[in-house]
This record gives structure tokens, C-alpha cells and sequence, in this order.
């Protein structure tokens, strides 16, 4: 078992999000939480990552509680979230030196070829701020190349992305879950074209 | 498997890219420093040019002021990270979160104590501050900035998701800087009157390290708090 | 190991002690204070230098003796709510924090009208009545962050953590304000008040004064678990337990 979620609970503010929800997730699989707006997707994702406490419940990482093996969980985990992190002053290449050094794989060479498939080729010298929504979900999701984890949490990672975009996502996401690691994701979109088993975990709005 | 990355690796990750953002935005930079040689050229302004006066109350002005301006650019410190998201990113680095934060208080010091110490002799000749006293001034200023970025980084941590300002953060911070205040134009102060200032340096001192030590966790909390 | 608990289990619980402590703090301490207070002010004997002016130490000795008491709790409930993440803890350091800040005010209220016939102004910068300005802005601080926040829990944590922020703060405010204070002037009459207030002081005066200052900390302490089971109430209104709490003190 990679990740394990029991009994996690969330109340933000007066209202609960969730009670008691579940999740077990092996290594190769690719999980889908889904839900309307407002049903705690997003913090969902985060409890998970050890961003945000839970009210009750735990969450294990190869058996053991995320809070005891934080530094082995962090390096193990690739979250990326609705603002991903992505410096908008610098270039697309410094935020991925960036990325990639602290995850481990320091950046020899520009990594060109990866630009080049992610359609940011010409733009490499050019400040995040000023490209499209789109390329800067580009840049961010470029990490997805850069890195070993064996789990990534991914936040609407289709959100602005377009088909073609979306095609090289998933052909990543086929990768990762072929060489043992596992995703778990949100998305508004249907996963129909995914050639892989998707999972699905529904969480639905709760009028307390 | 994921290889293993030092402390020193990421500490300096960070420390590369905090200074490339800086180098971009160099305005940001520039404006506090300007605060403070303009608020300190209203003093003669409002108090009359009389050169004994001026001599006597300069270290208390040059402290105030600089205070004050390291109110203003205080923010940056966590404020674009926060929008951005790279402060959640940080707090997932597989480092204990508080080597990060001392990183990004390094990057602040750096980036505001500098040119605070560059400017320093230029505030003593125009308060008329005696000579005797630059160095000490000097070296309140060396030993003053590390606690105004620390502690200014817990107020940050605290206020960083309201976007409430400068009003409720100097609210917060203040306050907690007097001792800091009053060591360091003490220091100045003894050392403009020919005696040593190596008593109040000394407590000055002493107030730095912990400030320095204690404040990565006590930002830690806070950021947890405030990344919510 | 509060976490693991049904997080809905405390406050219930900690409603019911209160309530049950109220009348051992609001009672002995109203009726304390009006003992205190006529003691104090009718049969107290007239200070030979001060004269009948003194007799505001009675409500300004026991303020400023628990603005600081009263911080030192905000800073345990503080520390409850960051460490161990207790809910009734947040909602204890908001309870008691503008308590706290009313006595800190009230010191500094009877310090300013008691300076004007002994020093001969209003305001004196005096190491004990600067600290305690500073404190209330420790305690202002507290509140505004608890203010500025939309979400009362991540007020309430990020104002916990200011005031163990102060906590560390406070006594080397103390020391510098005390050493600033000696190494400008030393105000010669503030060592009057000094005399006043050490142990040494007449007994039948230094009587009413205890009496005052244990008045001071029931009252004071009745108000604060007032103001605790109202948030708890207000906080848990959609639980059974407090809707039947509020029907039936409806009838």
C-alpha cells in the first residue's frame, strides 16, 4: 500500500466538508476524486499531501504516519496544486532548475527536448508572466519529467491545458503508472480517454 | 528512488531563486531605502537644523526610521510566494521546513540589510552624528537587521493570507522590537558620549541569536496556519 | 491525545465545568470587591505624604498586577490550542484577551490620573508605566489578528501564536524597558510609589489591598468563563446539546 486514508475529516470554518472518508491507494493506480464544487476536492488533496490537518483520521505513506516520515514523504510526493508554484518573473528554464534541484536530479544541461515536446520552445528566455495560462500549466507540469516521486497529487491539472496538452499529460501518467508509481488526481473532465483503469472516489456536497 | 538532497542543496536552491526573482523586481528593493533618506531628511525639517540637536537625537531617528522602513518591504518576504504557491512547495520540501524559512530570511537580510549598512555613514553625517559613534552605529545596524528579518518573517507568516497590509503588521511587530530599539541607540548613544558601547552591543547580540534561532519555527507555525 | 477524541466531546464538557465554577469565582469575588472597595476607600487610613490621592492604588495595583496574570493565561490556553490543537483552548485566548487588555487599560488609566497630583502631569515615562503600555499593545496586537481573520479557528491559531510569540517577548521587554528607564533619568518620585506598594506598607492598608487584588482575579476570572461559555454556545449552536442548554434557559 503506497498511501492509505482513514476516517479523514474536515470542517472548514462551521461546515463539514467530509466525515470519515477512505482511501487506499496501490502503487499503478491512478485515482480520480471527484465531486461539485465546494465539496472539498481541493482540501481533500491537500490533507493528503500534509498541507492541511485533518480533524480527525490519519494518512499513512508506506505504512507509516505522513507526520513521522515528513522529510521521506515530501521527497517521495510531487504535489502540484491551483497556484502551482510557478515564479511568474522568472523563465520557464529557471523555474525548472529551480524544481529540479530540490527534488534531487540538478539540471546538467537546458532541458530542451522537453521543451520542445511541451511546445515551449522559443519561449525558454521569456519571464512565466508573460505566456499564456496555458503555457504556464505547461512549465509547472513540465516537473512531472524532472522528478522520481512515486506518488504525485495533482490539483485540475487539464485546467487550461489544451488536446494536445492533454494527450502528452496522459501519455506521462501512463508512464509513471507503468514503472510502480501511482497519481491521484481532480478533474471536472472524464477520464474516458485514459487507456488505464481510473478509480474513482466521489465526494458529494454536505448540507451538515 | 529518489536521491538524497542535502540541507545545504536546498538552502542554496532557494537562495538562487529568491535573488533572480529580487533582481527582477529591483524597484521593489530600492523604494524602502529611499523611504528612509527621505524620512530622515525630515527630521532637520521639523525639529530646525541646529547641529547639537540634530547630534542628539540622531541615533534614535536613524533607528526609528530604519524601523520603519523595514515595515514597508517586509511583505515580500512570503506575500508572492503565498499567491504564487511556491510557499506551499516549500513547506513540501523534504528538508524541515525551518532550514527553508532561515533561507528566505538569509535572502531578506541580504537584500534589505545591505543597503542599509551601505547607506549608514551617509544618515551619521547628515544627523551630524559624532564620529565616535559610526562605528557603533555600524554595528547596531550589523547586528539590529538579522532580528527585524526574523521577527518580521513571523508577522509576515502570521498576516501573510489577509491581505490586510502594512497597518496591522507594524500593529504586530513593533511592539515586539523595542528591546531592539532601545539596545541599539543606547549603543549609539554611549558611544557619541566616548564610552564604550560594548554592553548594549553585547544584549543586542544576545537578542539576534535568539531571534534568529527561535523564529524559523515559530514562522513554521505560522505558515501552517496561514497556508490553509 | 486531545486530537484522537470525538472532536465535539470537549467543549460540551468544558460548558459544564464552567458552568459549575462560575458561582465559586463570581460570588466570594463580588463579594470581595465590595468589601475590598468600601475597606479601601473609607477605612483605609490617609497616606501621611500622599494624603487621600494613594487610595487609587487600590484599583491600580490589583489591574496591573493581573494584566500581566491574566497574559500569562492567554499564553497557557495559547499554548494548548498551538500544540495540542484543543478548541476550547482557541476560544479560551480570545476570552480572555480583551479581559487581559480592559485591566492593562484600567492600569494605565489610574497610572496616568494618580501621576497628575504626585509627578504633576499625566504621562510619565516611567519603566513600569511604559511596560505597561507596551503590554497593551501586546494585547491590542492579539486582538486585531484574531480580527483580521474571516475564519474564526485560523484567527484564533494565528492569535495563539502571537501570544506565544509575546510570551517570549515579554520579559526582555521588561528588562530593557527597566534598563532604558535607569540609563536616562531615574524619576525620583516614582520610588514613592515603590515604598507604597512593597510589602513593607502599613498593614492596614496593605489588608484592603489584598482583599482588592484577590477581588480583582475572582472577577475578572467570573468574566472570563462568562465570555467562554457564550463563544462555546455561539460556536456549537447547531449541536443538540447546546440547543437544549439554550431552551431550557429560555424558560
Amino acid at each position: 500500500m503506497l498511501l492509505e486514508a482513514n476516517g479523514v475529516v474536515s470542517v472548514r470554518g462551521e461546515r463539514t466538508l467530509f466525515n470519515g472518508l477512505n482511501l487506499a491507494v496501490e502503487p499503478g493506480q491512478l485515482w480520480q476524486v471527484q465531486g461539485p464544487n465546494g465539496a472539498g476536492k481541493s482540501s481533500f488533496l491537500r490533507i493528503l499531501a500534509g498541507l492541511l490537518p485533518a480533524q480527525a483520521g490519519q494518512v499513512h505513506f508506506r505504512g507509516q504516519s505522513i507526520a513521522d516520515v515528513s522529510s521521506q514523504y515530501h521527497s517521495e510526493l510531487l504535489f502540484i496544486g491551483h497556484k502551482a508554484g510557478i515564479k511568474p518573473e522568472l523563465t520557464a528554464i529557471e523555474n525548472l532548475e529551480f524544481y529540479a534541484a530540490i527534488q534531487g536530479h540538478p539540471l546538467t544541461a537546458p532541458p530542451y527536448e522537453l521543451l520542445e515536446q511541451l511546445g515551449l520552445v522559443g519561449l525558454e528566455d521569456i519571464p512565466a508572466q508573460r505566456l499564456s495560462a496555458g503555457q504556464q500549466r505547461r512549465i509547472a507540469l513540465a516537473r512531472l519529467w524532472l522528478n522520481s516521486a512515486s506518488l504525485w497529487i495533482l490539483d485540475e491539472p487539464f485546467t487550461s491545458l489544451d488536446v494536445s496538452g492533454i494527450d502528452l499529460l496522459h501519455q506521462r501518467f501512463q508512464q509513471h503508472l507503468a514503472s510502480g508509481g501511482a497519481v491521484i488526481l481532480t478533474s471536472h473532465q472524464a477520464l474516458n480517454d485514459l487507456p488505464v483503469q481510473v478509480h474513482t472516489l466521489a465526494l458529494e456536497y454536505q448540507f451538515e | 528512488m529518489t536521491p538524497a538532497v542535502s540541507i545545504r542543496t536546498h538552502m542554496k536552491a532557494l537562495i538562487q531563486r529568491d535573488l533572480r526573482v529580487a533582481m527582477r523586481q529591483r524597484s521593489d528593493l530600492l523604494n524602502p531605502i529611499i523611504f528612509l533618506l527621505v524620512v530622515v531628511t525630515l527630521f532637520p525639517l521639523g525639529v530646525g537644523p541646529e547641529m547639537n540637536m540634530l547630534a542628539r537625537i540622531a541615533p534614535g531617528v536613524i533607528w526609528v526610521s530604519a524601523l520603519l522602513s523595514a515595515l514597508l518591504g517586509l511583505e515580500r518576504l512570503f506575500r508572492d510566494d503565498f499567491r504564487d504557491g511556491a510557499l506551499e512547495q516549500m513547506l513540501l520540501m523534504p528538508l524541515a521546513v525551518e532550514w527553508a524559512v532561515l533561507a528566505k530570511i538569509a535572502v531578506h537580510w541580504l537584500l534589505t540589510a545591505v543597503p542599509l549598512l551601505v547607506l549608514a555613514p551617509l544618515l551619521a553625517l547628515l544627523l551630524n552624528l559624532p564620529g565616535e559613534a559610526w562605528g557603533a552605529l555600524w554595528l547596531s545596524l550589523l547586528l539590529g537587521t538579522p532580528v527585524l528579518s526574523s521577527i518580521g518573517a513571523v508577522g509576515v507568516a502570521l498576516t501573510v493570507s489577509l491581505n490586510k497590509g502594512g497597518a496591522l503588521l507594524s500593529l504586530l511587530l513593533l511592539p515586539l522590537l523595542i528591546p531592539l530599539l532601545i539596545f541599539a541607540t543606547a549603543a549609539v548613544e554611549t558611544a557619541a558620549n566616548g564610552l564604550s558601547p560594548a554592553g548594549p552591543l553585547a544584549l543586542m547580540g544576545a537578542i539576534t541569536v535568539l531571534a534568529v534561532v527561535l523564529s524559523p519555527y515559530a514562522v513554521h507555525a505560522a505558515l501552517r496556519v496561514s497556508v490553509n | 491525545m486531545w486530537r484522537w477524541l470525538h472532536p465535539y466531546a470537549k467543549p460540551e464538557a468544558t460548558y459544564r465545568l464552567n458552568q459549575k465554577l462560575l458561582p465559586w469565582f463570581a460570588v466570594p469575588g463580588i463579594l470581595l470587591l465590595v468589601i475590598g472597595m468600601v475597606w479601601a476607600l473609607l477605612f483605609a487610613p490617609a497616606d501621611y505624604q500622599q494624603g487621600e490621592s494613594y487610595r487609587i492604588i487600590f484599583v491600580h495595583v490589583p489591574a496591573a498586577f493581573w494584566s500581566m496574570g491574566f497574559y500569562m493565561g492567554m499564553a497557557i490556553a495559547a499554548l494548548s490550542a498551538v500544540v495540542w490543537q484543543i478548541r476550547t483552548a482557541e476560544w479560551a485566548i480570545l476570552a480572555i484577551a480583551p479581559i487581559g487588555a480592559v485591566l492593562t487599560f484600567i492600569s494605565l488609566f489610574t497610572g496616568a490620573v494618580w501621576g497628575k497630583p504626585m509627578w504633576g502631569t499625566w504621562w510619565e515615562w516611567d519603566a513600569r508605566l511604559t511596560a505597561q503600555l507596551i503590554l497593551f499593545f501586546l494585547y491590542l496586537g492579539v486582538l486585531a489578528l484574531y480580527a483580521a481573520f474571516e475564519d474564526e479557528r485560523t484567527g484564533a491559531k494565528a492569535a495563539g501564536i502571537l501570544t506565544l510569540i509575546g510570551t517570549v517577548n515579554i520579559p526582555i521587554i521588561h528588562y530593557s524597558v527597566y534598563w532604558w528607564n535607569t540609563l536616562h533619568q531615574q524619576s525620583t518620585i516614582s520610588k514613592a510609589i515603590t515604598r507604597l506598594e512593597k510589602p513593607s506598607m502599613a498593614p492596614e492598608m496593605l489588608w484592603p489591598l489584598v482583599v482588592c487584588i484577590f477581588a480583582f482575579m475572582l472577577v475578572a476570572s467570573a468574566l472570563v468563563l462568562l465570555r467562554l461559555n457564550n463563544e462555546i454556545l455561539k460556536r456549537e449552536v447547531r449541536r443538540p446539546w447546546a440547543q437544549a442548554e439554550l431552551l431550557e434557559e429560555k424558560h
